[in-house]
């Protein structure tokens, strides 16, 4: 399935956040969208997934999603969203709950996600026993659980430390092998942006606007943390948007 | 580095006393053998005028006496049944409406409206209007209780729906939850502490309005024995009364706690 979002314009109040942005995502393609802090990156992803509604423009899938997918459009958040009432098998089978299938089958669809991301011994823990990074492995388990075919990522990896997110990164990588997802990836760190990304769209700073797009065209699996070709695109992108972050940086919170 | 001669070492006093007392059940009930002890004392010595202030023993001696007539129990059983008929049917309502108002805009302003005017009505005020709907019995007790319950816990309900991480619905929405497995899932549960409190508010204002009630229309039941026995001078049986209703605040807030506790088991 593709998602295209175009010509989007967003306004908070008299706060222009999007103008006129357009952002497309091809079957499997994971779309990296990096810019300053507070140019509109998350509120854009919520426009692609549709919880919030753009002041003009549309946002439309093309193609079915597989029979198999319960919730096409899928996001994992920054701040991980757990229900802390819930146990981690808990918090997995929240969304399969909605669908009626045999309890058999939702307890094996709840095993096999929390396998994939290496919870199996977690199924009981609460949310609060665990580190920032077995949360958000959660918080991609639930996804996974409901069988996605596009991916929303709201700076999945920003609230962990470094060396959590370079396991957390090594999963995404894995995760993407299959090339059956397709994902949009908001983040503010360039890194992530070339470790993961088929490409990459360049916010300006607020009001967001796509300043340029990067094609990454060497194959995720080849790219090692800290390859000097890495580190050079990722200087690059730093100097595409070092004055808008500077100037974001200097603006004054709303 | 070395250190220069002559120069004194000196260790940092701590400064961290952050006020955070800690539980000791013990020392809880401790506390009120020790006041009870004072009391049954200030009697022996004489501080006290027997008739006027009778001592412990004379109060829990009349209190066993009306337990072995039995006519404590029947005090007690009617007691009961409007405290919690009453206290069952507000915070039901309140807890409801409360969801409401947290929920939808529509129920939102009017309902809020609603409560702020009619919250600070002593709700004893109201009863002589109750007895006229509901008569004297028993539909004019439960009408108070239950009203008197009814708006802190829409208070404290509605502004539990509020504090509940908006963040959490939008996660259920993105994964398509029905708005009814939202409130259930996620916003009762994230809201149940704040609602709890509230209930614990509701329950002491119903024993007083309890009181106050049976106080002015009830022969049985234990706010009108702690009348009748003030009628008569007999102070020790009035003393047992207010014991008993003392006893009783307690066991309801050990219930309530033991339910938060059990609830609130992944805190
Ligand atoms: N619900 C909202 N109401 C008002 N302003 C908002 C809201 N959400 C975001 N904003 C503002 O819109 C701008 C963009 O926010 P956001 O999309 O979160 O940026 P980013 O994710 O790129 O840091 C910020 O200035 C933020 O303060
Ligand atoms: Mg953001």
């Amino acid at each position: 399935m593709k998602l295209a979002a175009s010509n989007i314009t967003h306004r908070y109040g008299p706060l222009p956040v999007l103008d006129d942005v357009s952002l497309g995502v091809a079957e499997g393609e994971v779309v990296a969208v990096v810019g300053p802090s507070g140019c509109g990156k998350s509120t854009l992803l919520r426009i692609l997934g549709g919880l919030e509604r753009p002041d003009a423009g549309t946002v439309a899938t093309e193609g079915a999603a597989p029979a198999r997918s319960l919730n096409p459009i899928t996001y994992v958040f920054q701040d991980f969203a757990l229900l802390p009432w819930r146990t981690v098998a808990g918090n997995v089978r929240l969304p399969l709950e909605e669908h009626t299938m045999p309890e058999s089958e939702r307890d094996a669809v709840v095993r096999d996600a929390l396998n994939r991301t290496g919870l199996g011994d977690f199924a009981g823990a609460w949310p609060r026993q665990l580190s920032g990074g077995m949360r958000q492995r959660v918080g991609i388990a639930r996804a996974l659980a409901v069988r996605p075919a596009i991916l929303l990522m709201d700076e999945p990896l920003s609230a962990l430390d470094g060396q959590t997110r370079e396991l957390l990164m090594d999963d995404l990588i894995a995760l993407h092998a299959s090339g059956e997802l397709s994902t949009v990836y908001v983040t503010h760190n360039l890194d992530e942006a070339v470790r993961l990304a088929d490409r990459i769209v360049v916010l300006s700073r607020r009001p967001g606007r796509v300043r340029a797009e990067v094609r990454l065209d060497r194959p995720r699996g080849e790219r090692r943390a800290g390859d000097a070709a890495l580190v050079a695109q990722a200087r690059d992108l730093w100097e595409l948007i070092r004055a808008d972050a500077a100037a974001a940086d200097r603006e004054l919170a709303r | 580095m070395t250190e220069p001669a002559g120069l004194t070492t000196k260790p940092v006093t701590f400064r961290g006393d952050l006020f955070l007392p800690r539980t000791r059940r013990v020392a809880g009930a401790a506390a009120l053998v020790a006041l009870v002890a004072f009391w049954q004392l200030a009697s022996s010595v004489g501080w006290l005028d027997p008739v006027m202030a009778p001592s412990p023993r004379e109060v829990f001696g009349s209190l066993f006496a009306l337990a072995r007539s039995g006519e404590l129990a029947g005090h007690l059983a009617a007691s009961l049944g409007r405290l919690f008929g009453g206290f069952a049917i507000g915070a039901t309502a309140g807890v409801g409406f409360g969801l409401a108002v947290g929920l939808f805009s529509a129920v939102r302003s009017p309902g809020v409206a609603v409560v702020s005017a009619l919250f600070p009505i002593p709700k004893i005020a109201l009863l002589p209007l109750f007895i006229l709907w509901f008569g004297i019995g028993e539909g004019s007790k439960l009408a108070t209780i239950a009203f008197g319950s009814f708006f802190p816990t829409v208070v404290a309900t509605y502004g539990a729906v509020d504090g509940v991480d908006r963040s959490l619905v939008r996660m259920g929405r993105s994964f398509g939850l029905s708005s009814w497995s939202i409130v259930r899932k996620i916003v009762l549960p994230g809201a149940l502490p704040g609602i709890l409190s509230g209930l614990r508010i509701a329950s002491s204002i119903s024993i007083v309005l309890l009181v106050a009630a049976e106080m002015i229309g009830a022969n049985r039941g234990i706010g009108a024995m702690v009348l009748a026995a003030g009628n008569l001078m007999q102070s020790d049986r009035l003393l047992g009364g207010v014991v008993v209703l003392s006893l009783l605040g307690l066991a309801i807030a050990g219930l309530l706690g033991w339910i938060e506790r059990k609830l609130t088991a992944w805190r």
